[in-house]
């Protein structure tokens, strides 16, 4: 008690209180600063082999432009938005119908590239060995698509949790970073396609 | 409710009997960060006696031409795992296990924090060096080639292609250290928040230890510059498993790109490496020259400016691939740059200790062996990053000198300094002092004698990761003397393991504060209780302990 | 030997490769500026490590010093600080600067029309040396003009290599699917010594280097030697030498091992491993892994009377 009191002339004083930053707000925001490093150095990979392919196919040959799953990922950073709000209102219905559109929406991204993969593997024969467009490629939108599957995972796990009866608006702190995580991994997608559909093509 | 009473009271320890596999179970199982730290050194020490007895082995082979001590193969397996298990398994470990003991003790926080995370990040780290060696083992793989891995430790493509490494010895360096660097980038992250979130009250960022600082920084460089190995590795692992053609120059891909990627996370981890010794010098030369760092201000501004300029000096280790004059000029400024932050710290510590009152026990002896060493180190530096005179110099035996003066006479320096002065805090006993400057002379002439011979040897032409060499090339004198500078060394190394082992049996006791100290690590018992803390102290000034002692004098009344 | 014979008088040779006794002028401008970084290093040591060493013999504890008392405690100085921030920057600047023109001036020296040109392609665990203008392979040492400048174009046909003949030039990296450029200028005849600069795998210690540069008239002697084809010998043809090693006007067109056209030509064998003796190569033919463990010439398992009729032919390759 006495230590307080004599501090009362102190800037930075204990009687307004000492308050840092949450720890897991803090934890989120660094662990996505790691991950975009390594997002940085497949990206730069793929910069630097566009147009080195000694032989097709190519880009510009094979790769539609995914329109539909862009939206739909895109979106569903609105949806775990609208999600996020309803489950800090204590509304459980709406934040159980928005969760499930996030996952359905990531579940939609993840199909189309399951499609896309399909087509270029067994119509176009572009494999990850057939040049440096198909290794560059499948590697930086297979990282991408690895990053959506382990949010789904979680996506899933809450949904399963919530389901089964469990007070989820008590971890309300937790829902919270897995939607930055989400919107991490849709800020993402949106440096791929404009490197690989845009740029690349 | 908050408050630091010094001396302490508290209540004496009590004395617990554990059978051994309860002690076992609570050392495997614990996520306490003072274990886990010590957990981790430990292993690093452990580490460092297997690549030194590595580096031992070389020297005897290159101490006469033509030897015949070990062959190619061999000698090239040695000098990979060598520096691999130096860089990665003692160096890193050594960030990690300093920070994690240190850095909740100097804020005044309970532990980390996500203890566990941090224990995952140990096991992991030694899962990682385990892979790695067993690959003496495993490394032949289904062809029955190889051994453990021979392709230096920085890997270049396209040797490390399975044209040209064939069996499995390269997989286990790649899925070895890449294992290992989760741990890392775990551990950083841990740092950085507990850091950030977890001081306790009054301590603002600007009262923060230096020490903490500059882990702090370190952690920062560890986020960000592991995560291009990670990748690079991954990408080598597509190459040799699944086709790919990231370095696949028959398919137009580009050998030197692996270099790039390489050297991005490899020059910051340079820095990864030696921050530690510049936190503990911050921390041993103020309480040993009874007198304040010089300049914390400036000492915390020059390790944010070579945390920051450390990652765009990566081409220096490549003027020799052919490289544009503007990126040769560009790479060799960004490296000179980095030497006047670092040229500051040494003047700080100096003018530390200027006007002090020097105790010249074997924390400071260390210390200051590091100041020449480094300096050395650093002007060698200097001459590395001026390109033309890179261009003699890079791979050979100049280098090899460098880096050694860098690692060893700065960062393991450091370490030993580092390590005599928190013994006692961590186990509670003195390590001797006697024995401590035996250690410490011994090592002096030991690492002298092997690595400034090293310097004169790139100078006569000699290149690095050769097995052997000619009579006639001029090289034999150097060679011998570099070689018999190792007996002191090993001698020295011994004489440590055998002081620690002795002192935790039966060393003099510590004590709360054995060295008059100022941090808050001292204001607490030796060894601190598992919640380090009885009251979470409250600071008004980044020398708590010196308020404390000096009521009359207190620090709050004159630092900005 | 048949160096000597076609040359006349020997050849001084430069065995202890030191980079500070320059021979050409590449070494010569980096051995300059050289001297310059040592003597300002040389003098920041001197001051700081003077310094240093003076405060702590100054500023030790005596015995008889008050314990209790402790020094003033200074913070710090913003003059001294700034002091010892410009200097080194200063001083780092003059080293930008003058690293800037030499840089420029080795790196962007445009080769003049009449330069002989050098193709050098790195192997694991030699080199291939090539005079497209002569239409010359040869392995090994390389044979150029002295008193005028050559222009290397290196490769390689594996692994990354490096060229280093410290007392001719600085080292340039040989790295596959890249072409990258050097250039020396041998002042006078003589023999010089490098070797391989870049880890290249198991014997990257014997991928050693000969220089040899010869008196104008004595080169175009050379050139004219090696440009000459062999004779062939039926016996040698039936081995499967043949699938590795070319011989110049005979059906060997092997193209993965070096080129045994003129052989005895040279001072060494397997990349300056061994001396290029009559026993010598008597032994690397019989067993390659006995002088280079791990070369990538295999033993061929020969009958002693294969091998003497082989060793017999490669000693007729002058």
């Amino acid at each position: 008690m006495t230590q307080v009191q004599t501090y009362k002339g102190d800037a930075l004083t204990l009687e307004q209180g000492w308050h840092l930053p949450d720890r897991g707000t803090v934890g989120i925001a660094f662990l996505i600063v790691t991950d975009s490093a390594l997002f940085t150095i497949f990206v730069v990979a793929y910069l630097v082999y566009i147009g080195k392919s000694l032989n097709g196919p190519m880009p510009k040959d094979v790769l539609d432009l995914p329109i539909v799953a862009t939206i739909c990922l895109l979106s569903s950073s609105i949806t775990v938005v609208f999600a996020e709000h309803a489950l800090k209102k204590g509304h459980l219905g709406a934040f159980k119908l928005w969760w499930i559109a996030t996952i359905a929406l990531g579940l939609e991204f993840l199909t189309a590239t399951g499609v896309e993969w399909h087509k270029l593997i067994y119509k176009d024969h572009l494999t990850i060995r057939t040049n440096l467009f198909g290794t560059t490629y499948y590697s930086l939108v297979g990282l991408h698509a690895s990053h959506v599957i382990v949010g789904m995972v979680f996506l899933l796990l809450v949904m399963g949790v919530t389901f089964a009866g469990f007070p989820i608006q008590t971890q309300f702190r937790r829902v919270r970073f897995l939607s930055w995580y989400w919107h991490f991994v849709d800020a993402v997608w949106v440096v791929v396609f404009t490197v690989v559909y845009v740029v690349g093509r | 409710m908050a408050s630091l009473n010094y001396p302490l009271e508290h209540p004496p320890p009590k004395e617990e009997e554990f059978s051994f596999s309860e002690t076992l179970y609570q050392w495997v199982a614990t996520v306490d960060h003072k274990r886990l730290g010590l957990m981790y050194i430990v292993t690093a020490l452990l580490f460092l006696v297997i690549a030194g007895l590595m580096a031992s082995v070389m020297r005897l082979q290159l101490a006469f031409p033509n030897n015949h001590v070990v062959g190619p193969e061999t000698f090239n397996r040695l000098f990979t795992m060598h520096g691999t298990t130096m860089v990665f398994l003692v160096g890193m470990p050594f960030v990690a296990g300093l920070s994690n003991y240190l850095v909740p003790l100097m804020i005044g926080a309970r532990d980390m924090a996500f203890p566990r995370l941090n224990a995952f990040g140990y096991w992991i780290f030694l899962f990682g060096g385990l892979l790695l060696y067993f690959s003496y083992i495993g490394g032949g793989g289904l062809s029955g080639h190889g051994s453990a891995p021979d392709v230096g430790w920085f890997a270049y493509a396209p040797l490390t292609s399975k044209a040209f490494s064939r069996g499995a010895s390269t997989d286990f360096w790649i899925l070895g250290i890449l294992v290992a660097g989760i741990g890392s980038v775990a551990s950083a992250l841990n740092v950085i928040v507990t850091t950030i979130c977890m001081r306790c009250p009054g301590m603002t960022l600007t009262r923060m230890p230096m020490f903490v600082w500059v882990m702090l920084i370190d952690s920062w460089l560890i986020i960000i510059a592991l995560p291009p190995l990670t990748a690079a590795q991954v990408m080598l692992l597509i190459d040799r498993f699944l086709g790919g053609n990231f370095f696949n120059t028959q398919a137009g891909g580009s050998a030197v790109l692996w270099q790039h990627f390489f050297w991005i996370f490899g020059h910051p981890e340079v820095y990864i490496l030696i921050f530690p010794a510049f936190a503990i010098l911050s921390e041993v030369i103020p309480i040993f020259s009874r007198k304040p760092l010089f300049g914390r201000a400036a000492m915390v501004g020059a390790v944010v400016a070579i945390g920051f300029i450390s990652l765009g000096v990566w081409a220096h280790h490549m003027f020799a691939v052919g490289m544009t004059s503007w990126s040769n000029t560009f790479f060799a400024a960004s490296s000179m740059l980095v030497g006047i932050p670092t040229g500051i710290k040494i003047f700080n510590w100096t003018a530390t200790m200027y006007g002090g009152k020097l105790r010249l026990d074997t924390p400071m002896l260390f210390c200051c062996a590091f100041l020449l060493q480094f300096l050395v180190a650093g002007l060698t530096g200097i001459m590395l990053a001026v390109s033309p005179f890179d261009w003699q110099l890079h791979d050979s035996y100049f280098v090899v000198g460098h880096f050694h003066f860098t690692l060893i006479g700065g960062l393991v320096f450091g370490l030993f300094a580092g390590m005599y002065y928190w013994f006692p805090k961590a186990t509670g006993k003195l390590l001797c002092e006697k024995l401590g400057r035996w250690h410490f002379w011994l090592f002096v002439i030991g690492f002298e004698t092997t690595f400034i011979p090293m310097h004169f040897l790139g100078i006569l032409g000699m290149p690095r990761r050769i097995y052997t060499y000619a009579p006639d090339r001029g090289w034999d004198f150097w060679n011998l003397i570099s070689s018999l500078g190792v007996i002191a060394q090993a001698a020295a190394i011994a004489l440590f393991i055998w002081n620690v082992v002795d002192s935790i049996r039966s060393g003099e006791k510590a004590g709360d504060d054995p060295w008059d100290g100022w941090t808050l690590e001292w204001a607490t018992s030796s060894p601190p209780p598992e919640y380090n803390f009885e009251k979470l102290p409250v600071v008004r000034s980044s020398r708590p302990l010196w308020d404390l002692k000096h009521p009359h004098d207190p620090d709050w009344k004159f630092e900005q | 030997m048949a160096l000597l014979q076609a040359l006349g008088a020997p050849l001084p040779e430069h065995r202890v490769a030191n980079i500070f006794k320059p021979l050409a002028t590449p070494a010569q401008s980096e051995y300059y500026i050289a001297l310059l970084v040592l003597a300002i290093t040389g003098a920041i040591f001197v001051v700081v490590a003077g310094l240093i060493v003076y405060t702590i013999w100054r500023f030790r504890r005596r015995p008889g010093d008050d314990a209790k008392q402790e020094p003033p405690q200074v913070y710090g100085s913003n003059q001294i600080e700034v002091a010892w921030t410009v200097i080194p920057i200063l001083i780092v600047f003059v080293l930008i600067g003058v690293s800037a023109r030499v840089i420029a001036s080795v790196q962007n020296a445009s080769p003049p029309p009449q330069m002989l040109k050098v193709t050098l392609i790195g192997h694991q665990w030699w080199w291939e040396v090539r005079y497209p203008d002569y239409g010359i392979i040869t392995a090994n040492e390389i044979h150029v003009p002295s008193a005028s400048a050559t222009y290397l174009e290196l490769q390689s046909a594996d692994v990354i290599h490096s060229f280093w003949v410290p007392q001719l030039a600085g080292k340039t990296d040989l790295i596959p699917n890249r072409t990258n450029y050097s250039w020396i200028d041998p002042r006078e005849p003589g023999i010089y010594f490098g070797n391989c600069a870049e880890y290249c795998g198991t014997q990257h210690a014997n991928m050693l280097l000969r220089v040899v540069a010869q008196a104008p008239d004595d080169f175009k002697r050379w050139a004219a030697e090696q440009q000459r084809p062999a004779a062939g010998n039926p016996a040698f043809q039936s081995l499967s030498c043949v699938s590795c090693h070319t011989i110049k006007g005979t059906p060997a067109k092997g193209k993965f091992g070096p080129d045994l056209t003129h052989l005895m030509s040279r001072q060494t064998l397997a990349a300056g491993a061994i001396a290029n003796t009559p026993e010598n190569l008597r032994q690397w033919v019989k067993d390659p892994q006995a002088a280079k463990p791990g070369s990538l010439m295999p033993s061929l398992q020969l009958t002693d009377q294969e091998l003497g009729q082989v060793v017999n032919y490669l000693e007729s390759l002058q």
